[in-house]
């Protein structure tokens, strides 16, 4: 109560999103006025940033009113972007594509059905690389998104329109996917906390799939503890989704007591060895000595096969993806070519003319590696080879209880600096990717910057241990302030 | 020398379960809805959507597989067919490829000559119907409905050892009635619930490897497999004595011209990319599962035929006829239990009318026994009658007409209200007799003088005069008594 004074002289954007929820109930703020100022400043400032491909002001303020009339929910009035994976009824789900440009859900995501259950404000839909394919953003049907903290710089991806729209305080919290590091990466570029939970945590209903046996529904906020709020919303069994876990969710908000004092906390070394950048690496050192300062023990360990992660992931993740996006044919919905002559024409044309050209070339590595002949020798193997990273976190388990490790081996690269070199743009997700294929929860928590650009510090969890990552975070993030800055111009 | 050839057959037999809702999704799976009325989001491949196993399905597969004595698999994976076809919603199919539900098991079959044989099935997996493409209704056009797309199918494969159409057909026949009987699908043929590929290939007798087969594909009735098998037989046979050689390809079998035709070659054929479906987990089925499906069996078709030889007394012919439908044995006992009296005295009348009489009037008027025109319950009824002499066999074939065409709801009703009650009392059958005696002395002279054949003249006259209603048997034996009392 002492600080509502504070909180009536702050801007939404300025709080927390326990302190906007608050601001909220006790009457500082109207659902709608909370939803009109972010709307404000979305309008205001993502010209710049292009991080949202469609904005929802008047259905926006209608649901808030709405909620002003009758609050329901334990985040009522808290306004949230989806990112545009996360199909929306009545709302275009584009995923990024001109395959989806004209593509109107009609029906709600789980998450979404969630989150607006717990009384949340849609604001819009947020950019993405097209079909979740991609690090950087640059793969939009809607053009690159932009970095808040440097222009020239891209947010990450594919999530790089939720991260980006954080980081610049245009909405408290957003959704997104992560199938090989897409919300820890884009919340490591742009210095906001981001969580991917187990697979299988949160529904993967209505979330337009990707890769089937990685993708994972997540959100960014500001902190860990409105990551908990938002999570706490989003997680639970899914009868719609065969691959949701039936298994009670904890309260992680209750689970934030801020200490870590015993923690056993492993440095895997081959996250920290050859490719690292330097000046990346001495943030995190000084991360995670602070760490290592609140009481937790740091161990070494080793993840042998970590190596094999990116060829892993790079055979599986197309296959899926091949398969996957086969029901983009022109026929039913989504894009569909001019004049075909034939059934033949209006499936190579739709689908070429639909389809960027990252998606393509997923989709015919993805067809390769199925292909008679070629099996074995690949999907397989990645298949085995997956399981040996995902042996290697379980026996690391056995002798810590989290792992610390970089997210990315640098801060965001500028825009178009890889765009030519996929492979270039592959290795980069090295540090992401092993989690995703066994699985397990994973953080990205602002830990400093290089060069005025902010640099992650990766937490990882064994399966189902979300509290616990959350918990280590907010207990970063009490002794820290790297997530309370803010992007220049967008104070 | 005229080389002999030898044909060796495999049927792939695509059976429509008879669950409520489809394989992956809610929607109903109701035949002849509007186009695209039973299609839902999951039917439709709408993006995000994501598939769920209907435990129905596992259920009724499970229960196929123990009627064909096959191996249930405690771990089945589903996978993901590729192609492309605008019926095809999410651009593949989920089927079962290396890891079906169903494993190795056999149908023992009764050809039309009556030599029996075991049939080997290699393998059962449950996949997802497509859509349908509606060529004729449009101009240029192709029209797609999706109501049938996700609909369960269980496709049972035999292994090549069927020599002829009859074999084939027998097999087909045979695996209809059981997949029936266990209710499982409704065998509809011409809706398409029970759909046969049949592959063929000929070879010279006594060649080891087969010859180059052909795949005949979705043949909907008994007599277009015969047909068609007939037709490939005699066309691969043609071809190869022409010096010429088979092709392997996928053909249609076209009954308006009786013929087949291709439809694909191999060299068309697909890369169908297989992988294991990532939406859906492993089947896994374990021993408790399997001991309360098994207890779910129904009587199957063998055990009933056999039953009924030795409960009602009926010949091996009788009871396979009766016991070919589930609903035709039901429609039988449920005849002798109504006719009251017991088992082994009524099963030989009731089998005879139902397999004439009552087969008759389906055939005639293209019903099936669920719809015939006369309960089990009426039919026991006339059966009671006859048996406790009420009516003549003649009589009854006049009530059982008087109950298909609705005349009253029971034999008795018809008995009674057009007085067709037999006569027994012999004051009443000598009267008559008397009187047939005192109007036609001509012929009882012809008798007396030895032409005793003579009888039946006489006979006839009593049962005329008696419209039919006099006891038959008793009018014989009171005619011949009074006629050797005039000699």
């Amino acid at each position: 109560m002492t600080d509502s004074n504070s909180t009536t002289s702050r801007a939404p954007h300025d709080m927390s999103l326990v302190e906007l929820l608050a601001a909220r109930r006790t009457g500082t703020f109207t659902a709608e006025a909370i939803a009109a100022q972010f709307l404000d400043r979305i309008e205001a400032h993502d010209p710049a940033l292009n991080g949202f491909i469609s904005v929802c002001r008047d259905s926006a303020l209608a649901q808030a009113r709405l909620l002003d009339e009758a609050a329901a929910g334990d985040l009522a009035g808290l306004p949230i972007a989806h990112k545009d994976i996360f199909c929306t009824q009545g709302v275009r789900t584009s995923c990024g594509s001109r395959m989806l440009d004209n593509f109107v859900a009609p029906y709600d995501a789980h998450v979404v059905e969630r989150l607006a259950a717990a009384g949340t404000v849609m604001l819009g839909k947020t950019n993405m690389d097209e079909f979740a394919m991609g690090s950087s953003n640059e793969n939009s049907f809607y053009g690159p998104v932009r970095n808040p903290w440097n222009a020239d710089c891209v947010p990450g991806g594919s999530s790089g329109g939720s991260a980006a729209a954080v980081a610049a305080g245009l909405v408290p919290a957003a959704t997104g996917t992560d199938t090989g590091g897409s919300i820890r990466q884009p919340a490591a570029f742009c210095g906001v906390t981001g969580i991917k939970p187990t697979y299988g945590r949160v529904s993967r209903y209505g979330m337009i799939a990707f890769a089937s046996s990685l993708d994972q529904g997540g959100c960014f906020a500001r902190s860990a503890e409105d990551c908990a709020h938002v999570l706490q919303a989003m997680a639970g069994f899914d009868a719609r989704d065969s691959t949701s876990v039936e298994r009670d969710v904890p309260c992680y908000t209750d689970g934030l007591s801020g200490d870590i004092n015993g923690l056993r906390i492993g440095l895997p070394r081959e996250y920290f060895a050859e490719g690292l950048e330097d000046a990346s690496r001495g943030v995190l050192d000084t991360a995670i000595a602070e760490l290592e300062a609140l009481g937790a023990t740091l161990v070494e360990i080793d993840l042998p096969h970590t190596e094999l992660a990116v060829s892993t992931y790079y055979v599986l993740a197309p296959a899926e993806a091949s398969s996957n996006l086969a029901r983009f044919d022109g026929v039913r919905y989504g894009y569909r070519c001019d004049n075909p002559v034939d059934l033949e024409d209006l499936y190579t044309r739709s689908r070429a003319e639909g389809f960027g050209r990252e998606v393509q070339r997923r989709i015919m590595v993805g067809a390769y590696v199925l292909s008679a002949g070629y099996y074995d020798a690949y999907y397989l193997k990645a298949q085995k080879t997956r399981r040996l990273i995902a042996d290697d976190f379980r026996s690391a388990f056995d002798n810590v209880d989290l792992i610390a490790a970089p997210v990315t081996q640098a801060p965001a690269f500028r825009i178009g600096e890889k765009a030519d070199d996929p492979v270039a743009m592959y290795l980069n997700d090295v540090y992401t990717l092993p989690a995703s294929l066994a699985g397990i929860p994973g953080m990205s928590v602002p830990a400093g910057f290089v060069d005025g650009r902010p640099v992650g510090l990766q937490l990882l969890a064994p399966w189902f241990e979300e509290g616990r990552l959350l918990n280590a975070a907010h207990a970063f993030q009490q002794a820290t302030d790297w997530h309370t800055q803010r992007p220049a111009g967008f104070e | 020398m005229a080389i002999q050839w030898e044909t060796v057959i495999g049927l792939e037999v695509h059976i429509q379960l008879a669950t409520r809702s489809k394989i992956f999704s809610s929607a109903p799976t109701a035949y002849g809805a509007a186009p695209n009325t039973q299609a839902s989001a999951v039917d439709v491949a709408l993006p995000g959507v994501l598939p769920v196993i209907n435990a129905e399905v596992i259920r009724m597969a499970t229960l196929f597989g123990l009627a064909i004595d096959a191996e249930i698999a405690p771990k089945s994976v589903f996978a993901r067919k590729h192609y492309f076809y605008p019926d095809l919603p999410k651009g593949y199919q989920i089927s079962q490829f290396d890891l079906p539900i169903v494993g190795r098991g056999h149908l023992d079959i009764v050809t039309g000559d009556g030599v029996e044989k075991r049939v080997g099935i290699t393998r059962a997996h449950l996949e997802e119907d497509a859509g349908k493409s509606l060529h004729e209704a449009f101009d240029r056009e192709t029209g797609i409905d999706l109501n049938r797309a996700g609909t369960p199918l269980v496709e049972c494969v035999s292994e090549p050892e069927m020599s002829s159409a009859a074999e084939a057909v027998a097999y087909a026949r045979k695996l209809h009635s059981l997949v029936t009987y266990l209710g499982i699908c409704d065998g509809n043929m011409a809706e398409g619930s029970f759909r046969v590929d049949a592959n063929v290939s000929v070879r010279p007798v006594g060649q080891a490897e087969f010859g180059t087969r052909t795949e005949t594909k979705n043949v909907n009735s008994f007599r277009f497999l015969e047909r068609a098998i007939d037709f490939e037989i005699e066309r691969q046979i043609d071809v190869l004595e022409s010096g010429g050689t088979i092709t392997q390809e996928t053909r249609l079998y076209d009954p308006d011209a009786d013929e087949t035709r291709s439809m694909r070659s191999k060299e068309e054929a697909h890369d169908y990319r297989y992988f294991p479906d990532p939406d859906l987990l492993p089947v896994m089925i374990d021993t408790a599962f399997i001991q309360a499906t098994r207890a779910d069996l129904p009587e199957l078709p063998d055990a009933k035929a056999q039953r009924f030889a030795s409960d009602y007394g009926l010949n091996v012919k009788d009871a396979s006829a009766l016991t070919s439908s589930r609903a035709l044995a039901d429609y039988f006992e449920a005849t002798v239990a109504a006719a009251g009296a017991d088992k082994t005295r009524l099963g030989k009348p009731a089998a005879n009318w139902i397999n004439s009489e009552l087969t008759g009037v389906l055939n005639r008027e293209g019903r099936a026994i669920v719809d015939a025109p006369i309960s089990a319950a009426q039919l026991g009824g006339l059966l009671a009658r006859i048996d406790d002499n009420t009516i003549s066999g003649k009589i009854a074939k006049d009530v059982f007409d008087g109950l298909v065409a609705g005349e009253n709801d029971s034999a008795d009703a018809i008995i009674e209200a057009r007085g067709l009650k037999q006569i027994t009392d012999t004051g009443a059958i000598e009267a008559f007799v008397d009187e047939a005696i005192a109007n036609n002395p001509d012929q009882v002279q012809q008798y007396l003088d030895g032409k005793t054949k003579i009888v039946g003249f006489l006979v006839g006259q009593v049962m005329k005069a008696s419209k039919g209603k006099a006891n038959p048997k008793e009018v014989n034996q009171l005619m011949v008594a009074k006629l050797d009392a005039l000699a």
